[in-house]
């Protein structure tokens, strides 16, 4: 494929400030805690201070004897009263609701709900709600739910195991007869999340005479309105959600269906609008946002000379107590399992099992960051073994730029990419040579430092294909998205998006792409979110996909625009429209611009002059665009193969860390990061999403940990034992791009929502271990926290 | 537990006196977002720690979730909306932020800002550790700060004349 840098654009790729920074800088962003309804209500939580009980009686008459409380919703009434939430997988009997009934599954499970006047008169009353529990046993050892005579966290389903499929994709036990070297090898990914510093929340208010219920959350889930009218036995068009809402920040996790089932509910029974605004401890107890939690068992195959022939990953998560769409987490990997590299033939067990703890949720790149870290641990054990360096082991494993499209054994097919190049951009903006002098320098003045390497794939822009991989009742071959444009009779151009945003810039987004197919300045556009009974068909900014999905409706629809003012102006001037050429909004004859119809013109005709209109064009000047994955939808192959999305971006990660001798705290000297995810439409939120991609990477390499005691308990419950970085453990963060434009979307661009995050816990884990080296120790889990590091430090030196 | 007594405050917001009767365990954060109707000041983790609620007390950067309406009395207090220039636009500091694009979700900008113009009152012109260490107390989630700290420098040259 002949790859050509991005020219010729107008305003794609160019330095534009964006549309949404204004009404962010200045406090003026619309949140849904900023929302205040009329007469509203504030829920406040009852939660399980048990990992499993029975609950054998709810009190609830002191509480609603306090002056204020409107009601206590205990799980009784709200099993009866709605339909179970959707497991992510086929698994009928791991029933869900939002509030425990007959049983608590995790401490943190929400038991009661209280509604108040004011949310301190909610907590007040939760704290008078008396409930009698019999504790029964519970697991919390991934490894052990799955065995045999384990305590069950649904007995119905008869085991812990949500999902387990060995596949083979390719001659994978042949390959391992052949190979030269073999070698096994066991990581872990600590249980972190995305944790955004705004919590989740809702706010839902039931009109009886339109029978109607309008719904303002902070929300980022795929058909999300589709799931609460489902749940809560209403007609779809019943449900109206207001996406003008801003989000802030989810990178995933901002699910939130139980919530808005629970509120849903209260605000329908009591007539009167009910908000819930997770405080931080019902955010991270019961907020259903944790992410993977996952034992890699690894084994490769290779040959002397670093070729890398075959590969078997048996991955193991604990999705806490209940299904969602955390099981899907093991799928999207299976698109991209090679990674970057030539892989002959793999074999992927993906388990997934229940403990009694919290939920897991999506998290930025749904699963592929863990995968990425276990992959990139096979690779540098492979260098250990072989005693190759690093950089070569990947340079010589790399897929070569003249392999594109490159299918890949589990089914999907990469799209472009120029993996050499681009590691060679964060070796040369890292200054490699320097680095080595530098670790060197500190391991002679007998302190500990060590260079990481990582290199990754973003697969972005997908079809959910995961869906009917994991489940075959589940027949899910299209992720469309849609945009609308209407061209207003004073000349202005308006996009409609159909989901909300939760700080991905997307209003931006639209604007530059419309811009740039009509030629008219972005500034003067505007973008607004339609609400779900006004949106056209949208999957929510999810997979990294917006960029592509988005992007290339409004591309499309904008061409629709285009293509009725050419009809006008070719019926007006009495051409055809292959005689005509547009420019910045206005038609002319070419080679005679006096005969120009110019914008204003066009759009009057549109709005006003049917008699001018050509036969067979609606009057007015609007147009839709519904846009299906580009590579189409599937069902796979008996043997689970299948092309789980079309745009593949790549990242590859160079660091330095020292580690302080007496603390084991350690410090990211240098980072650079090449990324080449195509055609960038906004470079200034492309960079952004993957600084903080790799600030979110930094934590969940070295701080972030839901941890819990030996009785099940969340250990992690505040700010203070969930570590974030800080502007002071997040270094100055070196950015090398490279553009691969892909061939299958409208201006060659790929998605970059996830970047950074998915090989900075590799990269960082490869640092620390290389710092680590000369004391003969190594860590094979995240987090590496200081105190881990130090223990092993201490444990080295011990001679241990 | 519930209790129904009420105190009055007088505190001067964004060089506005507001008088209200407020209950002694509101926080200073309730009351400038639920009674005053500033919604500008995020309220993100309430135990003092991420920083969203950052206000400026008496020209200090606070965290007003863990402090009470009560304990402004008689104090002036300068919300995210008291930096903007008179007709809503935003100020030069917050002109910055967007120039370098220092904001994605925009729910912990307002602290960030606040942080960032208590920095530059007492220092107009940082370096670069000096800035990661004022807004050390701020957590945000999108940008890994590269973007805050370009748009604090930037605003800074803006200060002594040396724009970036």
């Amino acid at each position: 494929m002949s790859i050509a840098p991005p020219q010729g654009f107008r305003y794609i790729g160019k330095k534009r400030r964006t549309k949404e920074d204004p009404r962010f800088v200045t406090g003026r962003g619309r949140y849904v805690a900023d929302i205040a309804l009329p007469g509203m209500k504030h829920v406040a939580l009852v939660t399980s201070p048990h990992a499993a009980a029975r609950i054998k009686a709810i009190r609830t008459d002191k509480a609603l004897a306090l002056s204020g409380v409107q009601y206590v919703l205990t799980g009784a009434e709200l099993c009866a009263g709605t339909e179970a939430l959707l497991p992510g997988v086929d698994a009928p009997k791991v029933t869900r609701y939002p509030l425990a009934h007959g049983v608590v599954r995790y401490a943190g499970e929400w038991v009661a709900a209280v509604v108040a006047d004011t949310r301190a008169l909610a907590e007040d009353a939760a704290e008078k709600i008396e409930i009698d529990y019999e504790a029964t046993e519970y697991v919390l050892d991934p490894e052990k739910a799955v065995e045999p005579g384990s305590p069950l966290v649904h007995p119905a389903h008869g085991s812990n195991v949500l999902y387990r499929r060995k596949f083979v994709w390719g001659p994978v036990e042949e390959d391992f007869a052949r190979a030269e070297h073999k070698l096994g090898l066991r990581v872990r990914w600590g249980r972190s999340a995305t944790v955004p510093i705004e919590t989740f929340g809702i706010a839902a208010q039931w009109d009886p005479g339109q029978q109607l219920l309008d719904v303002w959350a902070s929300i980022q889930m795929p058909k999300y309105p589709d799931q609460i009218a489902r749940a809560l036995r209403l007609p779809g068009n019943a449900v109206r959600v207001h996406f003008d809402v801003d989000v802030g920040g989810s990178y995933g996790v901002k699910r939130g269906i139980k919530h808005t089932v629970l509120v849903g509910y209260l605000a329908k029974k009591l007539g009167m609008p009910v908000r819930l605004i997770e405080d931080r401890l019902e955010n991270m107890r019961g907020g259903d946002m944790h992410g993977p939690d996952r034992i890699f068992d690894l084994q490769l195959a290779f040959d002397s000379d670093g070729t890398i022939r075959s590969l078997k990953i048996r991955a193991l998560d604990d999705v806490g107590a209940y299904a969602g769409r955390s099981p899907l987490q093991l799928g999207k990997p299976v698109g991209a399992i090679v990674g970057p590299y030539q892989i002959h033939s793999v074999e992927y067990e993906p388990i997934s099992v229940m403990t009694n703890k919290t939920a897991q949720e999506a998290v930025r790149g749904f699963g592929q960051s863990p995968t990425n870290y276990a992959l990139e641990s096979g690779i540098d054990a492979v260098a250990r073994h072989l005693g190759m360096d690093r950089i070569a082991l990947r340079q010589k494993n790399f897929i070569r730029k003249d392999q594109f499209p490159y299918l890949i054994p589990s089914g999907t097919s990469y799209d472009s990419g120029d993996y050499h190049a681009v590691l060679d951009k964060a070796l040369a903006a890292a200054d490699y040579p320097a680095l080595v002098a530098a670790r060197d320098a500190a391991r002679k003045a007998g302190r500990l430092a060590g260079i990481g390497i990582s290199s990754c794939l973003e697969p972005s822009g997908g079809n959910s294909s995961f869906e009917p991989l994991f489940n075959p009742k589940n027949e899910t071959t299209t992720w469309m998205d849609s945009c609308l444009v209407r061209v207003d009779l004073s000349g202005a151009i308006t996009g409609v998006m159909n989901t909300s945003s939760s700080g991905q810039g997307h209003e931006t987004l639209v604007a530059t792409v419309l811009g740039e197919v009509l030629e008219r300045d972005p500034d003067t556009i505007r973008v607004v979110h339609a609400d779900s009974l006004n949106a056209l068909p949208s999957n929510s900014p999810v997979g990294s996909r917006m960029a592509i999905m988005l992007g290339g409706a409004a591309a499309g629809a904008a061409r629709k625009i285009k293509a009725a003012l050419l009809a006008i102006a070719a019926h007006n001037l009495r051409k055809d429209v292959a005689e005509l050429e547009y420019h910045e909004g206005s038609v002319s004859v070419k080679g005679e611009p006096r005969q120009t119809l110019g914008w204003a013109q066009l759009v009057e005709i549109a709005h006003r002059k049917f008699h001018q209109m050509p036969p067979g064009l609606e009057p007015g000047l609007q147009a839709k665009f519904v846009w299906e994955v580009p590579t189409g939808g599937g069902l796979p192959t008996a043997d689970g193969r299948i092309q789980m999305y079309p745009c593949f971006s790549f990242e590859a990660h160079v660091v330095l860390v020292e580690i302080d001798p007496e603390t084991g705290q350690p410090k990211l000297a240098r980072y650079a990061c090449g990324h080449d995810c195509g055609v960038m439409i906004s470079p200034d939120i492309v960079h952004g999403m993957t600084f903080g991609g790799i600030a979110h990477g930094i934590g969940a390499a070295l701080y972030e940990k839901f941890a819990y005691s030996d009785n099940g308990q969340l250990e992690s419950q505040s700010f203070m034992d969930y570590l974030i970085p800080s502007a002071l453990e997040v270094p100055a963060l070196t950015i090398a791009d490279h553009c691969t434009p892909s061939p299958h979307t409208t201006f060659g661009q790929k998605g970059s929502g996830e970047a950074g995050y998915l090989g900075a816990p590799a990269a960082i884990a490869c640092a620390i271990n290389d710092a680590l080296a000369p004391l003969g120790a190594s860590i094979a889990e995240l987090p590496m926290t200081p105190l881990q590091i130090w223990t092993r430090m201490q444990l080295a030196r011990a001679g241990n | 537990m519930s209790d129904d007594r009420v105190y009055p405050v007088s505190i001067e917001v964004n060089g506005t006196l507001r008088e209200a009767q407020v209950p002694a365990r509101l926080t200073l954060v309730d009351f400038l977002r639920d009674t005053l109707r500033l919604t500008g000041t995020h309220a993100g983790c309430e135990h003092g720690i991420c920083g969203a609620c950052s206000v400026l007390l008496d020209g200090e950067p606070v965290r007003s979730c863990i402090m009470y309406a009560v304990q402004a009395d008689g104090r002036k207090v300068t919300t995210i909306e008291g930096l903007a220039q008179p007709d809503g636009r935003p100020g030069a500091l917050q002109d910055a932020f967007c120039e370098a694009h220092a904001t994605q979700c925009g729910y912990c900008t307002p602290g960030m800002v606040i942080a960032a113009h208590a920095l530059l009152e007492t220092n107009p012109a940082p370096a670069e550790q000096e800035i990661r260490e004022a807004i050390g107390g701020n957590l945000c989630r999108c940008t890994g700060y590269q973007q805050i700290v370009d748009a604090i420098k930037l605003a800074a040259g803006k200060n002594t004349g040396n724009a970036a």
